[in-house]
């Protein structure tokens, strides 16, 4: 397989939106370098940039590593990606109106009922019922791979509780301190404003029967989450309230906080935890994470959930599958963004396929994520291979395969200089009332481990900063040109 | 605010100034029992130090023995004590993570840093040295400074700086108190004798746990007397340790959150009832009645407030 590297065109010269950092780091020795990677470390450590582990013993709080060397798109490359972002996001948007509605799609053929109607993530408290201003996906996360200089594929949509953004703001605030001269160097468009697009956002989705300022708060299922460091962070950021289940109540389908002036109306709930906590009168009975009648409130439209109840039937691999279908079906537009091919192991024929190509295909489970449950072919042990194998068999259904990506790479700084290294990109999209909305870039995923094709924090991956810069020469570049 | 959030900013507050208040104490008992016998070491000094932390009974039920070594050991980095320096500032620091947003970067980065260190402390702890102890207890005065610094200068003052007052005004005034408590022996008038008194390190010493050996002097321009001493730590509203000027403190911060909530309650009129009292009574009065029975009435009644600001702000 011919990889692809983001910086390195075919030619062993750098590719013109990489030269100025090439040449910059061709300029600085790799001490400096190394020094900064140290100071990298200790700022985040200091800010306390942590997640946690579930299970890990040594340490429950760890540092996702990060990667000091910018990864870099053209403003022209970025233009191509937001407009296939937009229109990816709002079809999946109308998706679910549909779905949670007539369900035109599936009487037209197009998806088939079963896979929707009997999938984990459908939410047949939502059926029938709409949510403020038709907006299911306020936030989404989309999973983007290259592989050449022209294409981007769609690995997965994250459509239910995306996490990630805080390392994005604070990727680029830790990249400013550090390397000032670098962003002299570069135009690169900013994405402080993240934080003010999603506050009115959240804003724009108030319950219409909301008078006034419309409070906003965002729940978390508390400090020892993974991701509690991010909540807080946006909570902060967005300068709202950062509540808990047990802050919370219901009386007459209204949502309260509990506050020291007394109960307080909540309107609009940026939530962070998963549909099944959200309330242990509809949902799991054990939880105490939630808010008991939570949902009467959702129903009656006194409170906005963001994302809604039940998104998960949207981001889930095997409606993946169908998203080209579902694109042209709600808009009537060819999809921007390719879909990764995949095979259905719910169709017999892409299953005996799967089975004869295991050593060769990347498997998951429809609904897993993190990286967990999923086989990588040509990286597998036999025994693997063959365990994997019967479960597959056992329920097809569950699985999706894939061919293995020649995954773009991306230089980092390592202990000898710089090494190439797999990456991805998770931009975050913004739907609100009257808009979609995406920042500049997004989080940069990098396998930190050489040749490893995993991303994910949970298993060891790093993040970079991520920058979209101008095309625009400007003097200093004659030279280079 | 959410009252959860007011819960754990009073509660860090707390901690933090416990944290402070016990190196101070430790401070200043190392030195007295370092002194000869003849001036005035008591062997019991350890065990003063654990009454007026409030962990004499469980470290008695530790097993340990009673001898410095261990009860240092206990008071600053055993994990089975739930009064140790380590648990105060490994508390303060889950209650600032749970309402991060309620801090400001400064307040953050100084207990995120110093539970950091503490860790570093932790693991260096096998060859505790006296020196290492000394900077061990430097290090915590040194992070409630920059803790006490960084919300003092940087945030809004809104609920979350009152509650946060409040929390530590209320732990320095039990503080002060049961350190008074303890020591109340050496402070009556009758034990003075003429021509310096041996008791002279044991009042050095009250005064240096509460960082006031010098404020002594400055105020009352005298030699050392012992109800001179009691006078400083009870009565003196300039003595930032004093209880009268933990109670103003008290008395304004409530009277600031009653304003924005626009409701007086119960915890401002026990704040206010105290304060009168306090600003009412001379050394004099305090003697006649008895300085023990004064000093564990004022810790019921401090404690008193503490269970009306739960009712009244944190459910």
């Amino acid at each position: 397989m011919v990889q692809f590297d983001e910086m390195m065109g075919g030619d062993g010269k750098p590719r013109i939106s990489y030269q100025r950092l090439s040449q910059w780091l061709s300029s600085v020795d790799v001490q400096w370098l190394s020094s900064r990677r140290e100071q990298a470390e200790l700022l985040f450590r200091r800010i306390g940039i942590t997640f946690a582990v579930y299970g890990s013993q040594e340490s429950t709080e760890r540092l996702i590593p990060f990667d000091i060397l910018p990864r870099i798109i053209s403003r022209n490359e970025w233009t191509r990606l937001e407009r296939g972002l937009i229109q990816r996001v709002t079809a999946l948007n109308l998706f679910l109106k549909d779905i949670y509605g007539d369900g035109q799609i599936l009487k037209a053929g197009v998806v088939p009922a079963d896979l929707i109607y009997r999938n984990p993530g459908f939410c047949s408290e939502m059926f029938g019922r709409r949510p403020p201003h038709d907006v299911y996906v306020h936030i989404a996360g989309v999973d983007i791979v290259r592989t050449d200089d022209k294409n981007f594929y769609v690995l997965e949509d994250n459509a239910r509780t995306p996490s990630g953004v805080s390392y994005m703001l604070e990727n680029r605030e830790v990249m400013m301190r550090l390397f000032p001269e670098l962003f002299s160097l570069h135009r690169v468009a900013p994405i402080e404003d993240y934080p003010n697009e999603l506050l009115a956002t959240l804003r724009s989705v108030s319950p219409p029967r909301a008078t006034g300022e419309p409070v906003i708060v965002l729940m978390t299922p508390g400090q020892y989450n993974s991701a509690f460091y991010e909540h807080s962070f946006l909570a902060d950021k967005l300068g709202i309230e950062l509540v808990e289940g047990r802050d919370l109540f219901v009386r007459d389908d209204i949502v309260y906080m509990r506050t020291t002036e007394g109960p307080r109306r909540v309107d609009v709930i940026y939530r962070r935890i998963d549909d099944d906590f959200l309330d242990p009168l509809i949902f799991r009975a054990d939880s105490a994470l939630g808010v008991a009648g939570l949902m009467g409130a959702y129903n009656a439209g006194n409170v906005t959930l963001a994302n809604a109840v039940g998104t998960g039937v949207a981001d889930d691999k095997a409606t993946y599958t169908y998203m080209p279908e579902i694109i042209r079906f709600y808009l009537g537009q060819e999809p921007l963004l390719l879909n990764v091919p995949t095979y259905r192991c719910r169709e017999p024929d892409a299953l005996a396929y799967v089975l004869e190509h295991l050593n060769e295909l990347v498997v998951k489970e429809v609904n897993g994520s993190g990286g967990y449950g999923m086989l990588v072919g040509p990286h597998a042990s036999k025994a693997q291979i063959e365990e994997f194998r019967l479960k597959l068999k056992a329920n097809p259904d569950n699985f999706i395969a894939q061919p293995t990506l020649a995954l773009s790479t991306c230089p980092i700084s390592v202990a000898q200089g710089i090494a190439p290294r797999h990456v991805d990109l998770r931009p975050f999209v913004l739907h609100g009332a009257n808009s979609v909305k995406v920042v500049p870039g997004g989080l940069t995923r990098v396998a930190m481990t050489e040749k490893s094709l995993v991303v994910n924090s949970s298993q060891g991956g790093g993040t970079k900063d991520t920058w979209v810069i101008d095309d625009v020469l400007t003097r200093d570049d004659t030279n280079i040109i | 605010m959410l009252s959860r959030t007011a819960d754990n900013l009073y509660w860090l507050a707390r901690y933090m100034e416990r944290a402070d208040f016990l190196s101070r104490a430790i401070e200043a008992s190392r030195r007295l029992a370092s002194l000869p016998k003849t001036y005035g070491s008591a062997e019991s000094e350890w065990d003063s130090v654990l009454l007026s932390s409030g962990s004499s009974e469980s470290f008695a039920a530790s097993g340990r023995p009673l001898e410095e070594e261990h009860v240092v050991e206990y008071l600053t980095f055993a994990a089975d004590n739930p009064g140790s320096i380590r648990n105060c500032l490994y508390l303060a620091r889950t209650n600032a993570r749970a309402v991060r947003t309620a801090l400001t970067v400064e307040m953050w980065e100084a207990i995120n840093g110093a539970f950091l260190e503490m860790q570093s402390f932790e693991h260096r702890r096998k060859a505790t040295s006296t020196e290492e102890l000394t900077h061990f207890l430097e290090f915590v005065k040194r992070t409630s400074l920059s803790y006490d610094g960084g919300a003092y200068r940087t945030m809004l003052r809104n609920d979350a700086y009152w509650f946060s007052r409040l929390g530590l005004f209320v732990e320095r005034a039990d503080n002060t108190a049961r350190l008074l408590d303890v020591k109340y022996h050496v402070l009556l008038p009758e034990k003075e004798s003429v021509g310096g008194s041996l008791d002279y390190f044991q009042w050095s010493a009250l005064l240096r746990a509460v960082s006031a050996h010098n404020a002594y002097h400055w105020v009352y321009r005298t030699s050392m007397k012992p109800w001179l001493v009691a006078d400083l730590l009870i009565l003196r509203p300039e003595m930032p340790r004093s209880l009268i000027s933990c109670y103003e403190s008290i008395v304004r911060n409530l009277d600031f959150l009653a304003r924005s909530h626009s409701r007086q309650g119960p915890a401002q009129r026990q704040a206010r009832k105290l304060h009168n009292h306090l600003q009412n009574l001379t050394m004099e009065n305090v003697f006649q009645s008895g300085l023990h029975e004064f000093v564990s009435n004022f810790i019921g009644e401090n404690n008193q407030l503490g269970l009306l600001i739960s009712e009244q702000y944190l459910f």
